[in-house]
């Protein structure tokens, strides 16, 4: 099955690894993975901000760049929501068909791990509590996937945070409206999380991770933050063995 | 006719001890929401709402909706935007009905038509002292300054109105207005309208707020409480409370007001079976309130007991303007305050006082834009992460957050031009495979070879940097060259 990836802009400006990682995955799972040099960004930013139409020149531009592919997997769970969620909302006539139509074909990254791995042998020992993002959870409402992955990666523990549903308080251009706001919703996440077991945060969205694991920075926590396609490809056969020498 | 209050009486001796912009009063000029917005969060008062809110908001609301509440929120959406659809005819009926039973009604267009019409009542009984029940709708027109103005005390009979209207201040969430407040802050506010201390164990504490507000119940002039619905078919006014204090407002005064916005009329006396429960649901966690009072007309000849005078204020106060748009839905509201709860943007800021309307949290929001009372309200959509927790909670299914992005598509369509221009050029920027890769060299550059201190001073970094480290943006791009390496040499990424 040849399958598009959809990068999100996050990868392409501060986060890399993530994208890397998941065509590995892919690929393990049988995939021929295409990568479109086409694509930039899915316009979420300048929807949200409040600029429709600067958002909805991009929402076009992604449907051109993936409206000929049979699948297309997600690396962020924010961009995926936007292309189920708002693309139909924004755009009109004939390109709010073909979003629609995209949008059917385009799925989130776990999901897509769930529904079409049987085989694949996923392996790293270590303990990791899962941060749903906002839009995955309640725009994709895909809560389930990513613990189904999670659950199939031998040696793996789970701890799940109390607040694992609750915003980290990215939200976008918000996190630079309301600095103070946004770290003050960051910390209460750290603080679940670092009550919890683990040693890693994970989830599906960069965005989330990077605002996450700059503000632990900023104050000094030991947070260590990673998307889940890192984890899922430093769990394949030959991979370290154990989550601590994969991040250290 | 009437006489002084009693449960105010030495209420002169609480301090206030709120932000201004808590106050009860909403100021005329408000300071900037970001500069609010960062004193709300940087108050230790703040994090202890916010752990009471984020534990309600998980005994309530975790574990989603249960079975058998999903059938009934969707009747209740259903009927809902029915009634929207037809508001007039159902208004025409509920007023017709309320006349039928002796009861007079007003229409008001105004805060200031509302709260004049309620004023000339006041005045006509020579009224010193008024009695009300929770409502929101008279936190909107501003009833309790107007009426002071007149020189009559007005009374909150809702505990936690009460406590509030103790330290002048307005109420921080729409169901639990005194959220914001402590059991200690709470005894230190009796204690100071006591002029002692008293025992400080909950029960006591409601006990002695029960005890005064007893005395103005018997002696008030005049009743005043909002509608949580009002049923075309009988004229049947519910007020849902847990306290019965609206039963004694809408029965021991010999005038009860009553002040409801168009919307809150539902067609039928069952459509409260189904709008009761899911209120209380989504309110408080509760299957049914403690009190469901129902006013049907004032009192009849042969009763023995209830207002002689009813008045139904219908205000009006923008909602025409929302009606027939794609916000209409909005107006399906039932004040549950569950988006509130649920939303961590506003638990964070310790209630609803920093959003400076009438309305804070999500409903609030989108509401308060679209009631145009301020100007401020306009940026208040941007409050928000849209993370989506309120629509999910929402008993009458309002899609907030989308209509949280439209308004800020209305603002910005209005706004300014520099900003719409900057985003124009970006977008044109990245619809360009070329412009693309050179903004993301550019951005590696700059990232490799300025200073961090100059970095941290730039634009839109600077405003991460307040509190977070950058993220690397040297490795901007990376992800493209490490692709197209791959592709040529078969490489593993």
């Amino acid at each position: 099955m040849r399958v598009a990836l959809f990068t999100s802009c996050a990868a392409d400006l501060a986060a890399p690894r993530p994208a890397l990682a998941a065509v590995r995955v892919l690929e393990a799972m049988g995939m021929t993975v295409d990568v479109p040099g086409a694509q930039t960004c899915c316009g979420q930013v300048a929807l949200n901000s409040g600029h429709r139409e600067p958002a909805s020149e991009l929402m076009r531009r992604w449907g051109r760049t993936f409206g000929e592919y049979d699948a297309v997997v997600g690396v962020s769970g924010s961009c995926t929501a936007t292309v189920h969620h708002q693309f139909p909302r924004v755009l009109e006539d004939r390109a709010a068909r073909l979003a629609v139509d995209a949008a059917r074909r385009t799925w989130e990254f776990t999901r897509f791990v769930a529904h079409h791995d049987a085989a694949l042998d996923l392996a790293l020992s270590g303990d990791v509590t899962w941060h749903d993002s906002c839009h995955m959870l309640r725009s994709l409402g895909e809560k389930a996937a990513p613990r189904d992955v999670l659950g199939r990666v031998r040696g793996l523990r789970v701890h799940e945070a109390p607040g694992s549903e609750v915003c980290c308080g990215f939200g976008g251009t918000f996190a630079l409206k309301y600095p103070e706001l946004s770290c003050a919703m960051a910390d209460r996440k750290i603080t679940d999380v670092t009550r919890t077991d683990a040693t890693h945060l994970v989830s599906s969205d960069s965005t989330c991770l990077l605002h996450l694991s700059g503000r632990a920075a900023r104050r000094r926590v030991p947070l260590r933050a990673l998307h889940v396609a890192e984890l899922l490809a430093a769990a394949l056969p030959g991979g370290p063995g154990t989550l601590e020498e994969a991040f250290a | 006719m009437s006489g002084r209050s009693i449960a105010l009486h030495g209420a002169e001796r609480v301090p206030h001890s709120r932000p201004e912009w808590a106050g009860s009063v909403r100021p005329g000029h408000r300071a900037l929401l970001p500069l609010v917005t960062a004193e709300a969060v940087s108050r230790p008062e703040s994090a202890a709402t916010a752990a009471r809110l984020t534990e309600r908001s998980r005994e309530w609301q975790d574990g989603g909706w249960p079975e058998n509440l999903v059938p009934l929120r969707e009747r209740a959406a259903r009927i809902r935007r029915e009634t929207l659809g037809d508001l007039e005819s159902h208004l025409a009926q509920l007023a017709a009905k309320v006349t039928e039973h002796g009861g007079t009604v007003h229409r008001a267009a105004t805060a200031a038509d509302a709260t004049a019409i309620v004023r000339r009542i006041a005045a006509e009984h020579s009224v010193r002292l008024v009695v009300k029940s929770k409502s929101m709708v008279t936190e909107e027109i501003g009833l309790n300054p107007a009426l002071e103005a007149d020189g009559i005390e007005v009374v909150e009979t809702d505990l936690g109105e009460y406590i509030v209207q103790l330290g002048d201040e307005r109420p921080s969430h729409i169901i639990a207005p005194a959220v914001h407040l402590a059991h200690r802050d709470v005894a230190e506010r009796f204690d100071a309208l006591a002029g002692e201390r008293l025992d400080h164990d909950v029960t006591a504490l409601a006990g002695f707020a029960r005890a005064r507000l007893r005395e103005d119940f018997r002696t008030a002039g005049l009743g005043v409480t909002g509608v949580n619905f009002a049923v075309a078919e009988t004229g049947t006014l519910a007020i849902v409370t847990n306290e019965g204090n609206a039963d004694l407002v809408t029965s021991q005064p010999p005038v009860h007001v009553a002040i409801m916005t168009p919307e809150k009329v539902v067609p039928r006396m069952a459509d409260l079976g189904v709008l009761i429960p899911l209120l209380s649901h989504a309110g408080t966690g509760q299957r049914m309130t403690v009190y469901q009072t129902l006013v049907t007309g004032p009192r009849r000849a042969g009763e023995s007991d209830g207002p002689r005078e009813l008045h139904l204020v219908i205000v009006d106060n923008g909602r025409h303007r929302i009606l027939g748009t794609r916000y209409e839905e909005v107006l399906a509201c039932i004040r549950c305050g569950a988006c509130q709860t649920a939303c961590p943007v506003f638990r964070t800021l310790g209630g609803g006082h920093a959003y400076g309307a009438a309305y804070g949290g999500p409903i609030g929001a989108v509401l308060s834009p679209l009631l145009a009372q301020h100007e401020q309200d306009r940026e208040l959509p941007y409050l928000s992460s849209l993370c989506g927790a309120c629509a999910d909670v929402c008993p009458v299914m309002i899609p907030l957050p989308d209509m949280l992005v439209d308004l800020r598509a209305d603002d910005a369509a209005s706004g300014r031009r520099m900003s719409r221009a900057g985003w124009r050029a970006w977008s044109a920027l990245w619809s360009n495979r070329a412009g693309h890769r050179v903004s993301l060299a550019v951005a590696a550059a700059a990232a490799r070879l300025l200073p961090r201190r100059f970095l941290t001073r730039l634009p839109v970094a600077r405003r991460w940097a307040r509190g977070r480290e950058l993220p690397d943006l040297r490795g901007a791009g990376r992800l493209r060259r490490a692709l197209r390496r791959r592709h040529r040499t078969g490489d593993p990424a």
